[in-house]
């Protein structure tokens, strides 16, 4: 499966603290928020380069499982973007995707996992703008918390630290 | 109590001799004292050794799915709700089912009873109105059945079966619980560090026996995520992030499941609070959308459908 290699974040070398840079795992649906990203590259709009990009078919592709798996792996923040209620390619995966995040985002809230961690947005391929926005508060809000502390795994945390 | 047993003993008897099941699983006499065991019945000469009492603890909704008998199933308010799931989500053929439902006022606690006897070997018990009789090496207790009952109980919300083919006894209300989830909304409000303090304590004490998700009725995937290995989604150690991620996943695959039975934390060796995270995802699902589970054969579980002005205020 593609996406397990895609979702399991490549282990470089990580740097000290001071130099310390987020990684965002960005899942963006293939019709809209993809498009959205796209829009901005070729607009020359600035966004942070912290994300890493995984093309998915649909935000209701995205299992909550690849959203918890980035941080176990060593991610600092996750952002999953697709089509505005309404404009999904497939009528309503998006509306699905929806009512699980609502519950991923609670319960890994609940457990202690930071609220600007794991993040939603609706991007459609006209908003290359609203694009570079929301990957720059993302960005700037996992920055604020420092790298990943709670679900990453014992050895990952050690070397970050 | 006696009555009730009687009552069942009947219906299982009659059920069983019109050949309108194959299988009869109720409660029988544990071997130790406060406990009560899963009994399968295949024939009306056997159905003497079904009971009733305050000690039949099991979710006997567990073992539904796995068989293809016409069963009948005796079922508690919270068993029915289980068995209501599992029909409602096709896991469980409605003809297939014959409900004994049973009103349930509460199941004791054993480690609450044995902890305020100071962890003594009880040897005997009896249940008498409202009490319950202890007696051991050199002792004898009597303690009030109200005090003693397990917390899952304390909150339930249905102690009359929702759904029934038999009802043996006569209907019980509610409770009225004020703030059923006084302990959720405590832990909400505490900050992030203090949530993964309280909850990385409580998971780090767990073996992986995956005794929780065997016990559970609403547990049925022939494949649990945590067995793949095509995608291995997470480890099998017991890494802290590991456990904890198994049990976070598991809350959140029974959302809008759930029905609160505490089977889960019966059956935990360890004494985790798995409740706490079990009634996060009950809250949510009630507040966000409206949904209990187990009272409706009807109602589409709520992970299966939407509405247009679902609340998104955590989408940017």
């Amino acid at each position: 499966m593609a996406a397990r290699e895609q979702v399991a974040v490549q282990e470089e070398q990580v740097p000290a603290r001071a130099e310390w840079e987020p990684r965002v795992i960005a899942f963006l649906c293939n019709w809209c928020s993809y498009a959205g990203a796209d829009l901005a590259g070729v607009s020359r709009i600035q966004y942070p380069p912290n994300i890493r990009i995984i093309r998915v078919p649909c935000s209701g592709r995205v299992n909550p499982l690849f959203i918890i798996k980035s941080l176990q792996q060593g991610a600092d923040g996750v952002l999953v973007s697709g089509c505005h209620p309404g404009d999904c390619h497939y009528i309503s995966g998006n509306y699905y995707a929806r009512r699980r995040f609502a519950l991923l985002k609670s319960v890994l809230e609940y457990v202690g996992v930071e609220p600007g961690r794991v993040h939603f947005s609706w991007v459609s391929a006209a908003e290359g703008v609203k694009f570079s926005q929301v990957v720059t508060d993302v960005v700037e809000s996992v920055r604020a918390l420092g790298p990943a502390r709670t679900l990453v795994r014992a050895e990952l945390r050690s070397r970050k630290a | 109590m006696k009555d009730l047993s009687q009552q069942i003993k009947e219906v299982a008897r009659s059920l069983l001799q019109d050949g309108k099941v194959d299988l009869v699983i109720g409660y029988e006499n544990g071997s130790l004292p406060l406990r009560a065991s899963p009994c399968f019945i295949r024939s009306a000469g056997e159905v003497e050794r079904l009971i009733w009492n305050a000690c039949c603890e099991t979710n006997l909704a567990t073992y539904l799915p796995d068989t293809n008998d016409r069963v009948g199933v005796v079922a508690k308010g919270c068993d029915a709700r289980a068995i209501v799931v599992e029909i409602a989500e096709r896991q469980v053929a409605r003809e297939r089912v014959v409900i004994i439902g049973v009103p349930c006022e509460g199941i004791i606690d054993r480690r609450k009873v044995a902890s305020r006897l100071g962890w003594k070997e009880i040897l005997q018990a009896n249940l008498e109105d409202g009490r319950i009789l202890l007696a051991g090496d050199g002792f004898e207790e009597t303690l009030p059945l109200e005090d003693s009952l397990y917390e899952a109980c304390l909150t339930c919300e249905q102690r009359t079966p929702p759904v029934y083919d038999y009802l043996v006894g006569e209907p019980i209300p509610a409770v009225d619980v004020i703030d059923p989830f006084r302990e959720v909304t405590t832990l909400e409000s505490q900050g992030a560090d203090q949530k993964w303090a309280y909850f990385s304590q409580e998971f780090s004490k767990c073996i992986r026996c995956y005794a929780c998700r065997e016990a559970c009725p609403l547990c049925y995937c022939p494949e649990c995520f945590i067995d793949q290995t095509q995608p291995s989604w997470f480890g099998k150690t017991n890494d802290l992030s590991d456990t904890l991620i198994f049990h976070v996943v598991r809350a959140l695959h029974l959302a809008g499941r759930c029905v609160d039975c505490g089977t889960c934390s019966r059956a935990c060796p360890m004494g985790i609070d798995l409740r706490a995270l079990n009634r996060k995802m009950i809250k949510d699902v009630w507040e966000r959308y409206g949904y209990r589970a187990g009272l409706d054969l009807a109602a589409i579980p709520p992970l299966s459908t939407f509405k247009l002005d679902d609340p998104q205020e955590f989408i940017k």
